[in-house]
């Protein structure tokens, strides 16, 4: 089979693009494919695929030129994430997370920040990642409760953090909280770069999962963590607006993954339709297996084209940002989730064995549908956008 | 060191779309082309030379227009610049119009070694290095599997492979090799490197640059005239074994013995 299957993304992707999106399809289909099952049953953060991401300067896409990255646009990062995602869920975590934690730096971040961090970001030398869920703000995100309270020129940071996708194996986390409990709801929260290990930091649990079971959820615990006051992202008092900002250009890479994810259970699906028989034919023959291949085909390369217009506006910047980046994560994640629910249809009861891929990858998708921002807030999201009342 | 690398863009082998149009001439419409393996073995091996003994990769394509594309895929991974011999009167050109061509070409560039892959997937004709050796001149060392130069000495030392083991061949640079997969994996293009490729030059030369008359080469001079290219017969049903090595392994032997192909 050949290695990118699916749309070629025909007419809007330059040469570039083309080569980057098939050197890491290449790398997906012989280095990392051959991992996932094995990453899934351990459970297990896959050093080992780091490190070809690293290598490969995978990793570096998000960032500028100037500072050791790669300077890939949206389009090019979601390729990246996609490619990856078709052969293992979790290890296009390690990219997309790679991103989010990095992007209140990017959005926000000084010069003198950007010099600071970004090279050993990168390289992959440093793991981000991105601290804004907690036990008691889950999709209301203003009500976070970790203060970081002024102490000459430092904060002391102090609260707990849920749900940290490589909270126990980031060394720099890009933390929310609160500095001014008085303020209005949005202008209650600032950005911090916490740099880990450090005194007062702990990693609490790690979570068991469902899903995307090789990358590490962590809960963080911060206990009077001091931080110096050089290390606040923006002004006091945008951290809302960096972590909105932030999701905006995230959710594109989640839509990524899922569209990934479905393109991989697609191709599992159709191989499987080709080589199984009963009744003496090939299932692929019934035309009730062709049916359910097509809807899934289609759903998947509708996906796809949202996303990859979606980048084109987000990159271009502009008012409709917010709706665009959640419209395209809400259609490819619920495409994920009934793509691959009907690969493992497609398998029977060899789908929901884990012989065969289909039912890992099931499991993957459903994540798609939850973090960053859940499918009701995507909606919540779009309606807002048409409806015209501010969010949050 | 200098090297020369010849590569040729074939028809991608994995989209399984070759096929030749009216004219008996590959339809190169129908199938997205890609560098030939081959000669991606042949630019890892020089890329690691340089790496090591310093000096730089340059590609050498005689090819349409279009070739570029691929061209920068072997620059992504390392190649330095690139040279694309193309002009509408090479359309057609037998392997005899090819390598006058490519001689031509290395006539105007200085080199230590000029490296070529083994054969191309859509051509296979597999003569081509050796004929451009034969025009200029140059040492023929074939089959490589291990390549050492000297270059303080001006010489290089080939390792080719025989049936039975292989040869140690030593001659004065500058020389041509025929490189085999025993030299090692082509490497993936880093992104820093896919990125980099745009800023590389591709020369382009035409039939006059590179000093050919355009009516000693191409479809009207052709030595001799592909009139069809046919598939074998489809082979059996595949069986696919799956599991574990030992268990795959025990699932092949007890198929095999089924069939009283084990004695
Ligand atoms: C594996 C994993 C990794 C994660 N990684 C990170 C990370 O790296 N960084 C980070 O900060 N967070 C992370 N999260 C957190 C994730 O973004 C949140 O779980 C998510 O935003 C939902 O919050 P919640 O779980 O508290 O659900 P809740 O907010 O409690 O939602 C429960 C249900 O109520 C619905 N709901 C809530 N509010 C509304 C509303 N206003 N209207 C309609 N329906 C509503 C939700 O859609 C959902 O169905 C991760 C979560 C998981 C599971």
């Amino acid at each position: 089979m050949h290695p990118v299957s699916g749309s070629s993304g025909a007419g809007r992707l330059t040469g570039e693009q083309v080569l980057l999106r098939d050197t890491i399809a290449k790398l997906a289909s012989e280095r990392i494919a051959p991992r996932a099952a094995e990453i899934d049953r351990t459970g297990e953060f896959p050093e080992d695929i780091r490190r070809l991401l690293a290598e490969h300067d995978v990793l570096a896409l998000p960032f500028p030129v100037a500072h050791g990255g790669v300077g890939g646009d949206l389009l090019t990062i979601c390729l990246a994430i996609e490619q990856i995602a078709r052969a293992c869920a979790t290890s296009s975590l390690i990219l997309i997370v790679q991103e989010l934690g990095a992007l209140p730096l990017l959005i926000a971040g000084s010069p003198e920040q950007q010099a600071r961090w970004f090279p050993d970001l990168a390289s992959g030398r440093t793991l981000a990642a991105f601290a804004l869920t907690e036990p008691e703000a889950g999709s209301d995100v203003a009500s976070i409760r970790t203060r970081a309270v002024r102490d000459g020129d430092d904060y002391l940071i102090s609260g707990t953090k849920r749900f940290i996708t490589h909270g126990s194996v980031a060394g720099l986390i890009t933390v929310f909280a609160v500095t001014d409990p008085g303020a209005e709801r949005h202008g209650r929260l600032s950005c911090f770069v916490v740099e880990v290990p450090t005194e007062g930091f702990r990693v609490a649990r790690l979570e068991h999962k469902m899903g995307i079971r090789g990358s590490p959820t962590a809960e963080l615990t911060f206990d009077g963590v001091r931080v110096p006051a050089a290390n606040r992202i923006g002004p006091e008092g945008d951290g809302f607006a960096i972590a909105m900002g932030t999701l905006d250009r995230s959710r594109p890479g989640v839509a990524a993954q899922a569209v990934g994810i479905a393109q991989g259970a697609l191709d599992a699906a159709t191989a499987y339709a080709r080589e199984r028989r009963q009744f003496g034919r090939e299932i692929g023959e019934f035309q009730m297996i062709q049916a359910m291949l097509a809807d899934m085909d289609a759903q998947t390369e509708a996906a796809r084209q949202l996303l990859y217009t979606a980048c084109g506006v987000i990159d271009a910047g502009g008012p409709d940002v917010a709706r665009w980046s959640a419209m395209c994560k809400l259609v490819a994640g619920d495409t994920a989730m009934r793509v691959t629910t009907d690969a493992v249809q497609v398998f029977g009861g060899y789908g929901y064995i884990d012989e065969f891929p289909v039912e890992r990858m099931m499991r993957d998708a459903k994540i798609t549908q939850l973090y960053e921002g859940t499918q009701q807030v995507q909606r919540l999201v779009i309606a807002r956008a048409l409806i015209g009342r501010d969010r949050g | 060191m200098h090297i020369v690398v010849l590569t040729k863009p074939v028809p991608d082998p994995a989209a399984a779309a070759e096929r030749l149009g009216p004219d008996g001439r590959l339809d190169r419409a129908a199938s997205p082309a890609v560098v030939n393996a081959n000669d991606e073995y042949a630019l890892e091996a020089a890329l690691k030379l340089t790496e090591t003994l310093g000096g730089d990769v340059t590609l050498l394509t005689m090819a349409p227009p279009g070739a570029t594309d691929t061209m920068r895929k072997a620059l992504a991974m390392g190649a330095a610049r690139g040279i694309l011999v193309t002009d509408p009167a090479l359309a057609g050109s037998c392997t005899q119009s090819t390598m006058r061509v490519l001689a031509a070409a290395l006539r105007a560039q200085s080199f230590d070694l000029v490296l070529a892959g083994a054969d191309t997937s859509d051509g296979g004709g597999g003569v081509v290095p050796a004929g451009i050796a034969a025009l200029l001149g140059l040492p023929y060392l074939s089959n490589a599997a291990r390549i050492e130069p000297d270059p303080t000495a001006g010489r290089v030392r080939v390792r080719r492979i025989t049936p039975t083991g292989y040869d140690v061949l030593d001659a004065p640079m500058p020389a041509l090799i025929v490189c085999t997969q025993a030299l090692g994996e082509p490497r993936y293009p880093s992104l820093k490197g896919i990125m980099a490729a745009r800023g590389k030059e591709i020369a382009p030369r035409s039939l006059a640059d590179i000093g050919v008359p355009a009516d000693t080469v191409g479809g009207a001079v052709a030595t001799s005239v592909l009139l069809g290219s046919r598939r074998p017969p489809a082979r059996g049903a595949t069986r696919v074994v799956r599991g574990t090595p030992t268990e795959g392994a025990a699932e092949i032997v007890a198929l095999l013995e089924e069939r009283r192909l084990l004695g």
